[in-house]
């Protein structure tokens, strides 16, 4: 087992955000968290990545309880974030913004960093152009190359598709794609239901604070409740 | 009347009454001051009040000011015909010049020659006016700038009380040269020079414990946390009779004997500095360059793209592994060193040290001299203390009729106005900022226009 999230409780002051949430991820696999506005989408990344502790419950990567890591050390553990709202360095250079991705580690990064040029060859094109002046998608290609650079061994990928036009969404997932291929396991949690579906193994869906269905993809892609409250359509 | 009010909306004349209003306030602000008994003298005497005229012919202020009203409204229009022009001609004058600078020749070169006028400055300055002044004015605030420039230019963060620090440095030079009330460490008197180490090490140590709790803390309220820090340390050296001699400074009240003057007694060289500025000047000069060479070896390094990442995505600096808190206090106790040493020169120089000299209107002069220079900027920082500080010490040295000491915080004011309208990057801006510039300029950006001080 990659990650196993156990009776994970959030709480923000009084409110509780995650009322004892688990779900797993396996190595090699696409998870998918989905979830209406305020189901705790978001909390749970935060968790995951150190931003916010757990009150209660255990999060296990690869065996091990990060649940009381700093989020800065998440990195050098083998966890890559690539946080909502892409959160790129706006006054680097693409080149610089993906050299900040390799802070954490020893050693060159020249490989590395050719390759993530192979993978979006546009960053390529635009390496002296300064992260800020970037399109959204390109931005967002960034951050996902920029977490790539601290060679993780999972990514959590933080709404991908926000304020993305259809198409740019088709070519990220595709790289999400790519990017597991290449053996990388990803935790995605998305608004997009249907394009993470697609791309997904397994799926999730969050109810305030609670897991209310888990199983595999196109399971889900099929379900009825799924379809009503996330692909908008009507129930059965 | 509809006619009236049409003709004073064309931008032509709102320009021009703005420029009158803005003379009318001039005028009432420079002008004689009123008293309780005689409450219009101010604005009567403000506007009616006869002056030489440039020089030529004598007339009352008003119409002086009236004539400055006219000539800004010429310069404003001609601006916004021709700003284009201009700007466009200055930045293809200046293109060569940049660079040239880019190769390393060129710059060792100019490094070399600003080094060779910082040496033979004193001796073209030769008014003992303005050579005191060099020393602790200028040459002092330009350390103290290069020090704030750290913490607010390279990591970010608003610290409105780095006079502390600077506090710091000074009272530890008279602690351990046995010139406060409170006895030196073992009894041991020592020279400023080894003063160096130990304020440096004072101060950094401040740093890092002002530091650890409080930079959890982001922007504004990291803001009021210093400057509490800052009147805390002036409270204390105001108070604590015992120790620091209180208001009546380092000498205290039974009169002890003054901080030494640095002295060098290696084998045969014996050198002692004096009053004369002339040495502390040189000494100022080394430490500037060692610390300049310093900072922005650190602004290149590994800490300095910490600095940069924390400053400009805190979230996502923490992403690839940065831990803020602690680069947050490296930035701190670094740019603390600096002003620590300013406050040994400044304690041996002046003999006698008091709480009145660290008060919170240093840090916000120190904090106008980074962002008038350019914030992330050495060189700006540096050659915007030279700027401003000369300035309102040639103000206080020749005022112009009318000028008041106090009025140097309202003309300094207007001056930071001025310089985040028109630069708000500073003076010389730092490589990241003006490279931002240089993308708009060619049309790739597509930067927000007041951000780079583009287009009014």
């Amino acid at each position: 087992m990659k990650l196993e999230v156990r009776d994970a409780v959030v709480r923000y002051g009084a409110i509780t955000a995650l009322h004892g949430v688990s779900f797993d991820v396996d190595e090699g696999e696409i998870v998918t968290l989905l979830g209406a506005n305020g189901a705790g989408k978001t909390t749970t990344l935060r968790m995951l990545s150190g931003l916010h502790g757990v009150t209660s419950g255990h999060i296990l990567f690869e065996g091990r309880d990060v649940s009381a890591t700093p989020a800065h050390e998440f990195i050098t553990l083998g966890i890559g974030h690539v946080p909502e709202g892409r959160r790129i360095f706006p006054q680097m250079t693409v080149e610089e913004n993906l050299e900040m991705g390799a802070f954490a580690r020893k050693g060159s990064y020249s490989d590395d960093l050719e390759r993530m040029y192979t993978t979006f060859p546009i960053l390529k094109e635009r390496r002296k152009q300064l992260g800020g002046n970037l399109s959204g998608g390109e931005q967002q290609m960034l951050a996902i190359g920029r977490a790539l650079m601290g060679q993780p061994r999972l990514l959590l990928l933080d709404e991908p598709s926000m304020g993305l036009a259809p198409m740019v969404v088709e070519s990220i997932f595709r790289i999400i794609g790519e990017i597991r291929d290449a053996g990388t396991t990803i935790l995605l949690v998305e608004q997009n239901a249907a394009q993470a579906l697609r791309l997904a193994d397994r799926g999730y869906v969050l109810e305030n604070g609670r897991i209310a269905l888990a199983d595999r993809a196109d399971v889900l892609l099929t379900d009825p409740r799924v379809r009503a409250v996330y692909l908008g359509e009507d129930a059965v | 009347m509809s006619r009236i009010t049409t003709a004073l909306r064309t931008p032509m004349s709102r320009r021009l009454i703005t420029s009158l209003a803005t003379m009318a306030v001039v005028a009432l602000m420079t002008g004689p001051s009123g008293s309780a008994t005689q409450p219009t003298v101010g604005p009567s005497g403000s506007f009616g009040e006869h002056v030489s005229i440039f020089g030529l012919f004598p007339g009352p202020r008003w119409l002086l000011f009236f004539i400055f009203a006219l000539v800004m409204w010429g310069i404003w229009s001609f601006w916004l015909r021709r700003g284009t022009t201009i700007r466009t001609a200055a930045s293809t004058l200046t293109t060569p010049p940049k660079r040239a600078f880019a190769h390393r020749p060129v710059r060792w070169g100019f490094y070399v020659v600003l080094i060779f006028l910082g040496v033979i400055f004193p001796h073209l300055v030769t008014s003992q006016y303005w050579q005191s002044v060099m020393v602790e004015q200028i040459a002092v605030f330009v350390l103290l700038a290069l020090g704030l420039n750290v913490v607010v230019g390279f990591a970010g963060l608003l610290d409105l009380g780095f006079v502390a620090f600077y506090a710091i440095g000074a009272y530890a030079t008279a602690w351990v040269t046995g010139s406060l009330p409170t006895p030196a460490p073992f009894g041991i008197h020592l020279n400023p020079f080894f003063a160096i180490p130990v304020a440096i090490a004072l101060v950094m140590i401040a740093g890092v414990l002002l530091g650890t709790p409080t930079l959890r803390l982001r922007g504004d309220y990291l803001a009021i946390v210093t400057l509490g820090f800052g009147e805390i340390i002036t409270i204390f050296a105001n108070n604590l009779y015992g120790i620091t001699g209180g208001s009546y400074g380092s000498g205290g009240v039974t009169g002890k004997h003054g901080i030494p003057h640095f002295s060098i007694n290696l084998g045969p060289i014996h050198y002692r500095w004096t009053l004369n500025p002339v040495p502390y000047y040189y000494l100022i000069l080394v430490f500037v360059v060692i610390f300049i060479v310093a900072f922005s070896l650190l602004e290149h390094s590994r800490v300095g793209r910490a600095w940069t990442a924390i400053r400009e995505d805190e979230v996502a600096a923490e992403s690839v592994g940065i831990n803020p808190l602690k680069y947050k206090v490296m930035a701190f106790a670094i740019g603390a060193a600096s002003a620590g040493f300013a406050g040994v020169v400044t304690a041996a120089q002046t003999i006698f040290i008091f709480p009145a000299t660290f008060t919170l209107q240093v840090s916000i002069n120190i904090l106008a001299l980074v962002i008038f220079g350019g914030m992330g900027s050495i060189a700006g920082v540096a050659v915007g203390a030279m700027v401003i500080q000369t300035g309102s010490m040639y103000l206080l040295h020749t005022p112009p009729a009318g000028y008041q000491p106090a009025d140097l915080y309202m003309y300094l004011g207007a001056l930071l106005m001025v310089t985040m309208i028109f630069r708000p990057m500073g003076l010389i801006p730092s490589r990241r900022r003006r490279r931002e510039i240089v993308l708009t300029e060619s049309g790739e950006g597509h930067m927000n226009e007041v951000l780079s001080g583009e287009n009014p």
